[in-house]
């Protein structure tokens, strides 16, 4: 009798494999076609550097050279130059005149975000940082300012 | 001699069938990958044009173009025969399945089977039976132990698992007794599908049907029951050491397995090209019998996709202790009732 009962069993959990593959048919694919779809980052995901603007247009970036000073791998490289008084570039006394970031050596730990007091430099979420040569690794001001996807990157926190 | 009835005609229906079959082993390798994508809540391939449909194409001209390499240490000559003597008994199959009825076109009967011979159902058998040799020769001639043992295991397996499906084919042949007017039972496909059965006798056949498809999986070496290759454990089995065409040639013969297993399935159980108004319209035959087989050959996809492969030990208890007892009591009740109807 075990054994009749011990194959009825084993045919109704078979049945019930079948079952969940075809529930699994009928519902439709998890697949996120990426190079065609965007995926889908978390808030804090952090990728490459975007260096902000206020919306008058003028740059956050006052050349304090603080996140220089917390990147651990020296991957950051700021000179600061005097604003001109008539046409300023920052709302500040200064602004970086060179901003260069060297994404060989960056380890994406956002220190330099935290250290930043005016949240110029944010880690953003463009992900797609493969290049054909390593100078393409080499960020400069402009790149930074005029990322691929709109500046409204905001930290959740 | 009448030359066009005996030769030409055959010879046509051959290559047609030939050429449908091979096209469709390719485009089945889509629809398993599909299937098996959405059964997996993933899309399947879709890169080669619409819908993925150009990657059957492009997988026979990569496998064509690879290097063809014969390693040292094997037996040249039946490493070089092995996927040819798989593959042509898997397409020999096919030859007594009627696939739909008779046409009359060009002013002639034209029966849709190649070969319309009185010993269908045994042709099956043999021929399958020759199949195996392709595999074991195959495994045994690369001179390989994952070979060797995906062989061995092939053997074993389709040895255990030919008998309870000899068993059933019996009981349906003892069937066929009650169909036939002198009732002495048939062997040709062409009849047991043309066969009419009352309500009950169809509902006792369907009854050995599981056991049949168990016993079917098995046979054609599909998952969950593909032994033969199991590649987590053999590499990939008999066919480790093969490569270019010759790999290809083994792939074909699974899925031409699956072909031909399907399509005995679906004239012995279900009636073959048989449905509402194929009386009236013959040509209809011909779209149910795809109908049908394609249906069994989801059947084969949706068990891949939904039971596990057991252990070999496990699969050989199962014939030896489950099925074949099974087989043979469906046989004893089968012979029973056909008596003493």
């Amino acid at each position: 009798m075990s054994y009749v009962n011990e194959v009825f069993r084993g045919a109704v959990a078979i049945a019930q494999a079948f079952g969940v593959t075809l529930k699994a048919l009928l519902s439709s694919p998890l697949t996120v076609e990426y190079p065609e779809q965007p995926a889908a980052v978390y808030p804090r995901f952090r990728a490459r550097h975007e260096l902000r603007r206020y919306e008058n247009g003028l740059e956050r970036c006052i050349g304090c050279m603080l996140c220089e000073a917390a990147c651990p791998t020296g991957a950051i490289h700021v000179e600061a130059a005097e604003n001109d008084p008539e046409h300023p570039t920052s709302p500040g006394e200064r602004y970086a005149k060179v901003y260069d970031v060297n994404l060989m050596r960056c380890v994406f730990c956002g220190d330099c975000e935290t250290a930043c007091p005016v949240e110029a430099v944010v880690l953003g979420h463009d992900f797609e940082l493969a290049v054909y040569n390593r100078a393409g690794l080499l960020l400069q001001k402009e790149q930074l300012l005029n990322p691929k996807a709109p500046n409204v990157v905001v930290r959740a926190e | 001699m009448d030359w066009i009835n005996l030769i030409l005609i055959p010879a046509i229906k051959s290559v047609i069938l030939v050429v449908v079959l091979l096209t469709g082993f390719a485009y089945l390798t889509w629809v398993e990958r599909k299937l098996i994508g959405r059964f997996q809540q993933r899309i399947g391939p879709n890169r080669a044009w619409k819908f993925g449909l150009g990657h059957p194409i492009a997988d026979a001209l990569k496998m064509i173009f690879k290097e063809e390499t014969i390693p040292n240490y094997t037996d040249k000559i039946l490493f070089a025969l092995g996927p040819g003597l798989a593959l042509a008994p898997s397409l020999l199959i096919f030859a007594v399945i009627p696939v739909g009825p008779t046409l009359r076109m060009f002013g002639k009967d034209i029966p849709f089977v190649v070969a319309d011979v009185n010993i269908g159902l045994l042709w099956v058998l043999a021929v399958g039976g020759i199949g195996t040799y392709g595999t074991v020769l195959g495994g045994w001639a690369s001179n390989n132990k994952y070979s060797l043992l995906g062989a061995l295991r092939t053997s074993a397996q389709m040895l255990s698992y030919e008998l309870p499906m000899g068993i059933l084919i019996i009981a349906l042949l003892l069937t066929t007794a009650l169909g036939t007017a002198d009732g002495s039972g048939t062997l040709n496909l062409v009849e047991i599908v043309r066969m009419d059965r009352p309500w009950w006798l169809w509902a006792w056949i369907w009854l050995a049907f599981p056991l049949y498809f168990i016993c079917m999986l098995a046979e054609t070496g599909r998952k969950p029951f593909d032994f033969p290759e199991t590649e987590n454990e053999l590499v990939a089995g008999y066919q480790t050491e093969y490569g270019s065409i010759k790999f290809a040639l083994y792939y074909m013969t699974e899925y031409l397995h699956v072909l031909g297993a399907s399509g005995v399935a679906v004239s012995v159980f279900f009636g073959g090209w048989r449905g509402p108004f194929v009386e009236q319209f013959p040509g209809l035959g011909l779209l149910y019998f795809t109908i049908k087989l394609l249906a069994m050959v989801f059947l084969f996809i949706w068990a891949s996709a939904s039971v596990p492969r057991p252990r070999y030990d496990q699969l050989l208890k199962f014939c030896w202790t489950f099925l074949f007892p099974a087989a043979l009591i469906y046989m004893a009740i089968t012979a029973v009732g056909v008596v003493l109807l």
